[in-house]
């Protein structure tokens, strides 16, 4: 399992009901299902994606998130789940508020684009940073709201949005997750455990 | 001869029939004392009985789905391309039942058939026949059969509608669902084309009022005109587009009234074929029970409350022209059943082939119906080693 779904994995808890958004192939929904009786949706476009999905037994949607969540109903889920995603929606900000009326909780990772390696980038070569989190070159990519670990927490405390867990990891596989030592510059990876404001 | 089908076909097939002496009752308050059903099967029923797959079929169809019924035929079933051995509905897993619907008019008790009470041909006063009748009928067939539970329910359009009824009225007996190209009801525009399509049969001079039989007439110019208007509603603008254009029959316009497009042209073959083959009482009944269905209506329009007792998983398909029962139809149903708390998987299959794609070969739909069915037979497998006490 990808390494910020193996960290999610263990931040759910046994028998929640939850909505995946952009869920993949459905890996971590299946995983989720077998060992902690985890039930939910999750949300896919990509064709093949909902194939695998169907094939693992998970509840699968074609839909796209920019349409919204609005077939959701207020606190259908426990928790709604979103990675790698954020950072390709037209507003990352309304579907910040969206998932948090759909559940109290979610549960967000994205690319942070204040990874050192890019700011490196950036400022040596002065071109738009092309890596292994972020590999699309500036013209296709589908990432048109890049931000960084700073800029997403920000964005909580003006909607008065309450971090409960964030962390930092590498893209890569062998997760190493943590929030402790400079993780604006260091995590290529951010994951936010946000709850409705208190 | 069996050499020259296909290795993915399920081959040559026989219909049978099942005679029911005990009576139906009928929403519309009538009864059926006694009714045959024409079916056919594919596969084998494991041991278990567990992997039976119920195929339901729309406004013109019957239980020919897959197959051949002769050596010669030069066509196959109308499922032939998602029934058969490594096909979406793998009959090398599956037991596939296949049924033509009371009412019908190829086999099953219909229109056409005697009714017992007066000697004479029903007609025209056959019993209005509703989805809810259907599938009460279809679960008096699975009794027969000795199918407690289905693996799967499935249909397209029409016959979606019976795979919705069946988890409504009998959760205990489908343990999945496929919905495609269907709709939890029809629109004012779906029942205003079916109204001009019974007006077209009805005013034929050779109706007799639904008594044609009796005078050795077939009202083919109705049913060719309803077949004809039926048909503009199974393809897109697209696909008629980019088959037909504006191409003319011949390199001139000839300023008059006989056939001049090639659209013309197809349409009235398709509607003289279909006036040879298919009975006016029976699509006029089909059409009033597509009009009928309408499961939210027993809930205040509410078609959560409807689907609450759903015990099973639905895959839910739409096709991006289908115009006739567009996707935002199918996402009614699945906002719907996500309402009511339950699994459900949709999704709209790219294609430019409007309703009628549910019956045509795509990729996508493909992958995405046969990974639901193999999830289907995954489940079948480990509840048979669960029950077995081997693992």
């Amino acid at each position: 399992m990808r390494a910020d779904l193996a960290l999610i994995y263990r931040w759910i808890a046994p028998n929640a009901h939850v909505l995946d958004l952009g869920c993949g192939d459905g890996t971590l929904l299946a995983a989720l299902a077998r060992d902690k009786q985890v039930t939910g949706y999750g949300l896919e476009i990509d064709p093949a994606g909902i194939a695998s999905c169907l094939r693992r037994g998970v509840s699968v949607l074609e839909q796209n998130l920019d349409d919204g969540l609005g077939n959701f109903d207020d606190d259908a889920c426990d928790l709604v789940i979103m990675t790698q995603a954020l950072q390709a929606l037209r507003r990352p900000d309304t579907m910040l508020d969206e998932m948090l009326r759909v559940a109290p909780e979610c549960i967000i990772a994205f690319p942070n684009f204040a990874y050192w390696k890019h700011r490196l980038h950036l400022s040596l070569r002065g071109r738009m940073p092309v890596s292994r989190s972020l590999p699309h070159a500036w013209y296709d990519t589908p990432n048109i709201h890049l931000s960084t670990f700073k800029d997403f927490a920000a964005l909580c405390r003006q909607k008065g949005v309450t971090i409960v867990d964030e962390a930092v990891g590498s893209a890569n596989h062998e997760g190493h997750w943590s929030s402790r030592h400079w993780p604006n510059l260091f995590g290529e990876t951010a994951i936010f455990r946000v709850r409705r404001g208190s | 001869m069996s050499a020259s089908f296909p290795s993915d076909s399920v081959g040559l097939v026989t219909p049978q029939t099942a005679t029911f002496e005990s009576p139906l009752a009928l929403a519309c308050g009538k009864t059926l004392e006694r009714f045959e059903l024409v079916f056919e099967t594919y596969g084998t029923l494991n041991a278990e009985r567990s992997n039976a797959v119920l195929i339901c079929h729309a406004l013109s169809g019957h239980h020919h789905a897959a197959g051949y019924h002769d050596a010669e035929d030069r066509k196959p079933g109308w499922w032939d391309a998602y029934i058969g051995p490594g096909k979406a509905i793998d009959t090398d897993r599956f037991f596939v039942v296949s049924l033509n619907n009371l009412g019908g008019c190829h086999g099953s008790t219909g229109p056409a058939s005697v009714n017992p009470a007066t000697g004479q041909q029903w007609g025209p006063t056959f019993p209005v026949m509703t989805v809810a009748d259907w599938v009460h009928s279809q679960a008096r067939l699975a009794d027969r059969l000795g199918i407690d539970r289905f693996a799967a329910v499935v249909g397209g359009s029409l016959g979606g509608m019976q795979a919705m009824q069946w988890s409504m009225a009998y959760p205990e007996r489908v343990a999945n669902v496929a919905t495609i190209a269907a709709t939890p009801r029809l629109s004012a525009q779906n029942i205003a084309f079916n109204e001009v399509a019974r007006q077209a049969i009805r005013s034929d001079p050779d109706f007799f009022d639904g008594w044609y039989a009796e005078r050795e007439a077939i009202p083919k110019l109705g049913l060719k005109l309803a077949r004809m208007i039926g048909h503009i509603t199974y393809l897109s603008e697209h696909s008629m587009g980019s088959r037909f254009g504006r191409d003319l029959r011949s390199d001139q316009l000839n300023f008059g009234y006989d056939v001049e497009f090639q659209v013309e042209s197809y349409l009235r073959h398709q509607g003289d074929t279909f006036s040879t083959r298919f009975d006016a009482n029976t699509y006029l009944l089909m059409t009033k029970a597509l009009d009928y269905f309408d499961p939210a209506g027993e809930h205040g329009g509410d078609l959560a409350a409807a689907l609450s007792p759903v015990a099973c998983p639905y895959l839910v398909i739409s096709f991006t022209t289908d115009w006739r029962f567009a996707p935002a139809r199918s996402r009614e149903l699945v906002t719907a059943l996500l309402r009511a708390g339950k699994r459900v998987s949709y999704i709209n299959v790219d294609s430019p082939h409007g309703h009628d794609a549910f019956l045509l070969p795509n990729a996508q739909y493909e992958a995405v119906f046969s990974s639901f069915m193999q999830r289907i037979d995954d489940d079948l497998k480990r509840g048979e080693s669960n029950n077995g006490g081997n693992h």
